[in-house]
């Protein structure tokens, strides 16, 4: 009796260690404790950190952080304008793109293949293309010299191309009994979308806009081809005037994850409370 | 009401789904269309309610002429209330908000009068302790009573009711039947499209019978039902009540 005991409680013991990392697909449907969550990240950026310290270790380089904090400033300057860049782009966009997927469902055929070449082109070309001919060619062409001006309009047409697919697919994803039931009702076309197509849509196209934000932000940085003064051409300066590469590099990385990473955190949030509602 | 329709076509493509249909009622309260699947019930109730615009024909309501034109069609759509199969409601509002959203934004109710106006026919239909729950809440039944609020609640001229059982349970189509019938004591006017035989023939002065897009046979039921003239008509119901 009490072999079997001591036996079944080491079983118990390696049982638990087990649970601490790893679930069985029977168990997929319990939610883990909080700490084995917490055992489990730490132990994860342990292992990159190793990675990290690895590949660092090899690397035959004089670190001088003095020099770029110096800097400071640059960087922070950059980055506000990178703020400022991406918000008002993305509010620009939005427009854009919403504006594009109702062109693209206009009666008018000349409208749905003008909205069609817009989105093919801008999302098959380079934004550094793009970038660069907004620049060189049209802005020039109509005297426009302010270079943050043609910077937001470019990456704020970039982006509503997504944006506009993004849109259409959330309006196509309403059922047509829903477009015959309006029609009963007398509603116009205009409230159709406002009262019915709109509403609805709105929880299939937030998480997509929301990781469409996210990218936003960093494509921004091909904004310093034109030399504005956003966060990486800020860090681009500093790496020039200090000859360094990483010490400008890691903080340029840092600054765009604490932009981004709330937002992709919000598109989570986003989708697990649409899940619940439909 | 008096319906007259004049030598109706509707082809969707190469299918020619009504051809050549004509009819004239005259104080006629509840007209059930029935019939085998695909034989134009449904597109005919759909052209009554506005909603399909027919290749040729015309349909008078109450000596006034339907005209196929998007504009006017808004117009008389707004004077008729229709009550499709199923997924009638608007996921995203509650019962109330289904019942008030026509009443202020068709009809131009203040939002006050709406929300009475909704009130006082949700609590006669039973329905108000539903009333703030979304949709997706309800059981079908209610969902289909709620979608019937609706649609009495702008006071409309005729009610149009298309196949409003067929993707009910038993029970809640005995709910919502008795709710139709409820309308049908009150003297409203409905066209109705049903596969629900004894119903038809409890609540309908007339009966049509519509085989192959064309109207076959109409009467009062006692008539249509029981001492068919039609050899269609006849073998339609024999499959019917077969089971």
């Amino acid at each position: 009796m009490a072999r079997v005991e001591t036996t079944s409680s080491a079983v118990g013991f390696w049982h638990n260690i087990r649970r601490c990392f790893w679930q069985s697909p029977e168990e997929r449907q319990m939610r883990p404790a909080w700490w084995v969550v917490a055992i489990n990240w730490v132990l994860a950026f342990l292992l990159l950190s190793l990675v990290a310290w690895y590949a660092f270790a090899n690397l035959r380089y004089n670190w001088n952080w003095d020099a770029v904090s110096n800097y400071a400033g640059f960087f922070w300057r950059g980055w506000f304008t990178t703020i400022l860049i991406s918000a008002m782009a993305l509010v620009l966009s939005t427009l854009i793109g919403v504006t594009a997927a109702l062109l693209r469902r206009s009666g008018f055929f000349v409208l749905r293949a003008l909205s069609r070449i817009y989105v093919e082109t801008i999302r098959g070309t380079p934004l550094l293309v793009q970038v660069s001919f907004a620049f060189y060619v049209v802005a020039s062409a109509i005297h426009l010299e302010n270079r943050l001006v043609v910077g937001i309009s470019t990456l704020a047409i970039f982006s509503g191309a997504y944006i506009s697919e993004i849109v259409r697919g959330g309006i196509e994803s309403i059922g047509a009994s829903q477009l015959d039931s309006a029609r009963a009702i007398g509603l116009t076309r205009v409230q159709t979308y406002r009262y019915v197509i709109f509403p609805q849509a709105i929880r299939v196209i937030l998480p997509g806009l929301a990781g469409m934000f996210a990218s936003l932000i960093k494509d921004s940085s091909l904004l310093s081809v034109i030399s504005i003064g956003e966060f990486t051409w800020n860090a681009q300066q500093v790496g020039g005037l200090t000859y360094s590469l990483f010490e400008t590099y890691i903080p340029l990385a840092v600054g765009y994850l604490v932009l981004t990473l709330p937002i992709t955190l919000w598109t989570q949030w986003l989708e697990r409370r649409t899940k619940f509602e439909t | 009401m008096k319906l007259e329709i004049r030598n109706l076509s509707k082809s969707f493509g190469q299918q020619l789904v009504l051809g050549d249909v004509s009819l004239l009622l005259e104080k006629v309260h509840t007209l059930a269309l029935i019939g085998p699947s695909g034989g134009g019930k449904s597109t005919l109730l759909r052209v009554i309610a506005g909603l399909e615009r027919p290749d040729e024909g015309e349909v008078w309501l109450n000596d006034n002429e339907i005209v196929f034109q998007e504009k006017s069609l808004r117009e008389h759509r707004r004077t008729v209330g229709t009550v499709f199969q199923s997924f009638n409601l608007f996921p995203h509002l509650t019962g109330f908000g289904n019942v008030t959203l026509p009443l202020e934004k068709v009809h131009g109710y203040s939002s006050q009068k709406a929300r009475e106006t909704a009130t006082e026919i949700l609590e006669r239909f039973q329905l108000m302790e539903h009333a703030h729950k979304q949709p997706a809440q309800l059981s079908g039944g209610q969902r289909q009573r709620i979608a019937i609020a609706r649609a009495v609640a702008i006071r409309p001229k005729l009610l149009l009711f298309d196949e409003p059982t067929s993707a009910l349970d038993p029970e809640m189509t005995g709910e919502v039947l008795d709710l139709i019938e409820e309308l049908r004591e009150e003297g409203r006017d409905f066209v109705l499209v049903t596969h629900q035989m004894g119903f038809a023939h409890r609540v309908a002065d007339q009966i049509a019978i519509l085989s192959q897009g064309r109207i076959v046979e109409c009467g009062p039921p006692a008539q249509v039902l029981d001492q068919p003239k039609e050899e269609v008509t006849r073998q339609f119901l024999s499959r019917i009540l077969k089971y």
